[in-house]
């Protein structure tokens, strides 16, 4: 009885995990709000739909050595990947995947997108990589005021002013709102808490601001309206930071006055790698040619102790601290021991200083109708499938069958789970593979019930005869699956993006089918053993 | 108690004459036509463009050739996509001549078509509905993957049969599964079913099924030659037939109940998956039926084992009470 007691309880704890990988929830996604795109935190069904189920583009890229030859294709295309990166907002989709694809192609996913020569201008563009100073003039706090007014003389704030209702209390807006916000908001522009006042923070260092990611569309509203820009701070320019911050449970993303003219720029230098030091930590060498170390050495000489920004296609990817003067060799410590962030930056400053060309080589567009039809009829296919299967067990093994179609129930619950918790990608012939995986599910039923029934045959007791036919068809079982989870682990091993999701959902399959055949099923009967009487004959 | 097949005591082995002729009937025509005509493949395996466009009015096909002609592609493929009311083409530019020029820019092709449309029709006359471009050098080395990937899975269940059971037996079961693999061929032969890759993910699920099947056979000769030593193995291998049979038999048809779930719903893209599957499943349960276990005998015969195989019987039967 104990026994049976802890066969339940480990269903019950099984079930229980897989609603719970199901359920809906919080997660930090890039959501479009007002043409832009922030992270923001949304609640979903934990289940990725592939580009086939709801449209969109596939690019597949390779290095261009048609007009020259690349030496080092692998680095070629790390730096091309930090480039095509840094530009994801420029797609203008949620959720875009940039990816390398064995040594020598990077692949780009864009989901709900079908403007193929936009979004391949995006990726072949080349980078462009500058030094800039950050503002310490406190440039831009002096031109707020001037701003705000602007803003609402524009009318810009009345959409905002809606906007603002349901996006706050933010853990920011506390900071600079009072009770009685949005009563005075109306008033003049002289308002000390206008919208740029409201919304933006000031940074840990000079020139730098922070932005509640929820506020982002609103100030990018702002800043691209014309008058706005001319009342920008002369001289200098406005950069978001490529890269978002959490401060307490809030994600900011930090917003750069820079010099609009660079120090320098990526054409100077020569190379850049990442290096460990004993005493200082990870950091970065740079090295540039000598013009580029003359001009360095002047700018640096002047600009010590002020923030310098690293600027990659507009994005700032960091802004260290310039320490003395620095000539044609320079090193940019990280300040700790994190290689990977010296690693990372060295491919930003490789990736500005020599740009990639990249040619595509393969392009592919799913309308968005067609990925809607593809769910409609897989569903469908689904439910007809599952329902002439559960007929089928039902009419052929009555109470066994039954049985049977409640592992199967488990079944489908524990696959999409599996799918679910290794965040794979739902596509179409993943749907495919799910809807045949269930005929081969009852497979294992099959054999163990026709086991059964000859055992009942010879003469065995109910209670022998479930023993022994379970134990019976053990061996085939076992060896069924494996067979087909090699080839399905050939099938990932080979194939790219609709291959593989197809592969993901039979091994996810013949996981939860071995789990539910030979351990769900025979719960159940041994449940079923326990309330019987002796007499009772079992119905299969 | 509702049985089919119950206790059936058929000479399966003796009609291994009749399921020859059979399969060479329905292979034949096959092997001559494939080696004349090959197979078509598509633009992932080929490289080039193919486009699906719908147009808001009815288009005649020969003035989307006209449009075409223009921009210098007439060559290309054109053919209607679901019913006439719909619009909708599809338009292919497969040819050797569209992949180098494609070769340059991936795109280009594309772009010359879909100017051209717009040239002819004009500018809001149609959408793309799904467009896909592939250079000369992914398609080549797609398919020279996908060979590897069909000959590793053969390996490596070969390997694990051979570990499971005897090595006999693993031979048995990969032949029988290279003549479903065959026949499956001359099967898209004869329905012109395009090679994709999402054909190539089929034909290896029918693999993995019909392996399953001759290893669910094989299971149950293993079981048979412990408890019936002196039973000769032409019986033998009849009664583990017979005794699986009702299995077999369901296990088939219920999978071709999914499979048929597949065919009413499944749409354009999964029904050529659907067919090569629901071919691959019935063939797949015959050849379990009349070819594996008559190779199984043919094996035996040819090469006797010595009375004293007891190592691989011994590792067998180990595996089997483990």
């Amino acid at each position: 009885m104990s026994n049976l007691k802890s066969r339940l309880l480990l269903i019950a704890a099984m079930i229980i995990a897989s609603v719970w990988a199901l359920f809906p929830r919080t997660v930090v996604e890039r959501v479009q709000r007002d043409g832009v795109f922030v992270h923001d935190t949304i609640r979903r069904v934990p289940l990725k739909r592939g580009l086939d189920l709801q449209g969109g583009m596939h690019l597949t890229l390779e290095v261009d050595e048609s007009k020259q030859a690349v030496t080092n294709v692998s680095d070629a295309l790390d730096r091309a990947l930090t480039v095509v990166r840094t530009r994801i907002d420029e797609f203008g989709v949620a959720e875009p995947i940039v990816q390398k694809v064995g040594e020598t192609r990077i692949t780009v996913e864009l989901p709900g997108i079908d403007d193929r020569e936009r979004a391949t201008a995006v990726v072949q563009r080349s980078a462009v990589l500058r030094f800039q100073i950050t503002d310490e003039t406190q440039a831009l706090e002096r031109a707020i005021p001037r701003l705000d007014g602007i803003v609402k003389e524009r009318g810009l704030l009345a959409r905002a002013a809606n906007a603002n209702a349901d996006t706050a209390p933010s853990a920011l807006g506390s900071l600079f709102q009072n009770p009685t916000d949005s009563a005075a908001g109306d008033s003049a522009g002289t308002s000390p808490d206008g919208p740029f006042r409201r919304l933006i923070q000031q940074g840990n260092m000079p020139g730098q601001y922070m932005v509640a990611a929820r506020d982002v569309p609103e100030i990018e509203r702002y800043l691209a309206d014309s008058a706005v820009r001319t009342a920008l701070p002369p001289g200098k320019e406005v950069r978001w930071g490529a890269d978002s911050v959490m401060l307490g449970a809030q994600v900011f993303k930090p917003l750069y006055v820079l010099d609009v003219r660079p120090i320098i720029d990526g054409t100077f230098l020569l190379d850049a790698k990442p290096a460990q030091d004993p005493l200082e930590g990870a950091k970065v060498d740079f090295q540039f040619n000598n013009a580029g170390g003359q001009r360095f050495r002047t700018e640096t000489a002047r600009h010590i102790g002020d923030n310098m920004a690293i600027v990659l296609d507009d994005r700032v990817m960091t802004a260290p601290v310039i320490q003395s003067a620095i000539g044609a060799r320079g090193q940019i410590t990280m300040g700790g021991n994190d290689l990977q962030a010296a690693t990372d930056l060295a491919l930003v400053l490789r990736a500005g200083a020599l740009p990639v060309p990249l040619k595509v080589v393969e392009a592919r567009t799913i309308g968005a109708s067609l990925g809607e039809d593809a769910i409609r009829q897989g569903l469908s296919a689904g439910a007809l499938g599952i329902g002439l299967v559960i007929l089928i067990m039902i009419v052929y093994y009555r109470f066994s069958g039954f049985l049977a179609v409640c592992g199967l129930a488990f079944y489908v619950l524990v696959t999409l789970a599996i799918l679910a918790g290794f965040g794979a990608t739902l596509t179409l012939p993943g749907l495919a593979g799910f809807v045949l995986s269930i005929g081969m599910a009852v497979d294992a039923n099959f054999l163990i019930f026709e086991r059964i029934r000859e055992e009942l045959e010879v003469g065995k007791t109910t209670r022998l005869a479930i023993d022994q036919g379970f134990n019976h068809a053990w061996s085939a079982i076992v060896d069924t699956h494996v067979t087909t989870a090699l080839t399905a682990a050939i099938l990932y091993q080979f194939g790219t993006g609709p291959v593989r999701g197809f592969a993901v959902a039979l091994l996810a399959g013949l996981a939860a089918s071995l789990v539910s055949a030979i351990f769900v099923v025979r719960t159940l009967f041994i449940l079923w053993l326990s309330r019987a009487k002796p007499s009772q004959t079992l119905s299969i | 108690m509702l049985r089919i097949l119950h206790n059936t005591n058929f000479d399966f082995i003796k009609q291994w004459r009749k399921a020859v002729v059979a399969l060479v009937i329905f292979i034949a025509p096959a092997l001559v036509l494939i080696p004349l005509s090959g197979f078509t493949y598509s633009i992932e395996f080929t490289g080039g463009t193919r486009m699906q466009v719908k147009f808001n009015e009815t288009v005649e096909t020969a003035a989307v050739r006209a449009a075409l002609e223009s921009s210098g592609h007439a060559d290309a493929e054109i053919a209607t996509f679901g019913s006439v009311e719909e619009n909708e083409y599809i338009i292919r530019a497969q040819e050797a001549q569209h992949v180098a020029a494609q070769a340059a820019g991936a795109e280009t092709v594309a772009q010359d078509i879909e100017r051209s449309l717009r040239a002819a029709f004009g500018e809001e006359s149609f959408r793309v509905v799904d467009s896909e471009v592939v250079g000369p050098r992914v398609g080549s080395e797609l398919r020279q993957k996908a060979t590897i990937a069909m000959l590793i899975a053969f390996g490596l269940t070969l390997v694990y049969l051979a570990w499971r059971f005897e090595s006999r037996f693993a031979v048995a079961a990969v032949l029988a599964t290279v003549h479903d693999l065959v026949a499956t061929f001359a099967f898209m032969k004869y329905l012109d079913i395009e090679i994709s890759l999402f054909v190539v993910g089929s034909i290896l699920t029918v693999i993995g099924y019909s392996m399953n099947d001759k290893v669910v056979v094989f299971d149950r000769v293993r079981e048979n030659l412990k408890l019936h030593r002196k039973l000769p193995l032409y019986e033998l291998l009849n009664r583990s037939v017979n005794e699986t049979l009702p299995r077999t038999v369901m296990t088939g048809s219920t999978t071709l109940a999914c499979l048929l779930a597949l065919l009413v719903f499944g749409g354009t893209v999964i029904r050529p998956f659907a067919w090569i599957l629901t071919f691959g499943i019935i063939i797949g349960t015959f050849s379990s039926i009349y070819v594996a276990s008559p190779l199984l005998l043919w094996i035996e015969r040819k090469w006797p084992r010595t009375s004293d195989a007891s190592p691989h019987a011994r590792a067998a039967a180990a595996a089997r009470n483990a």
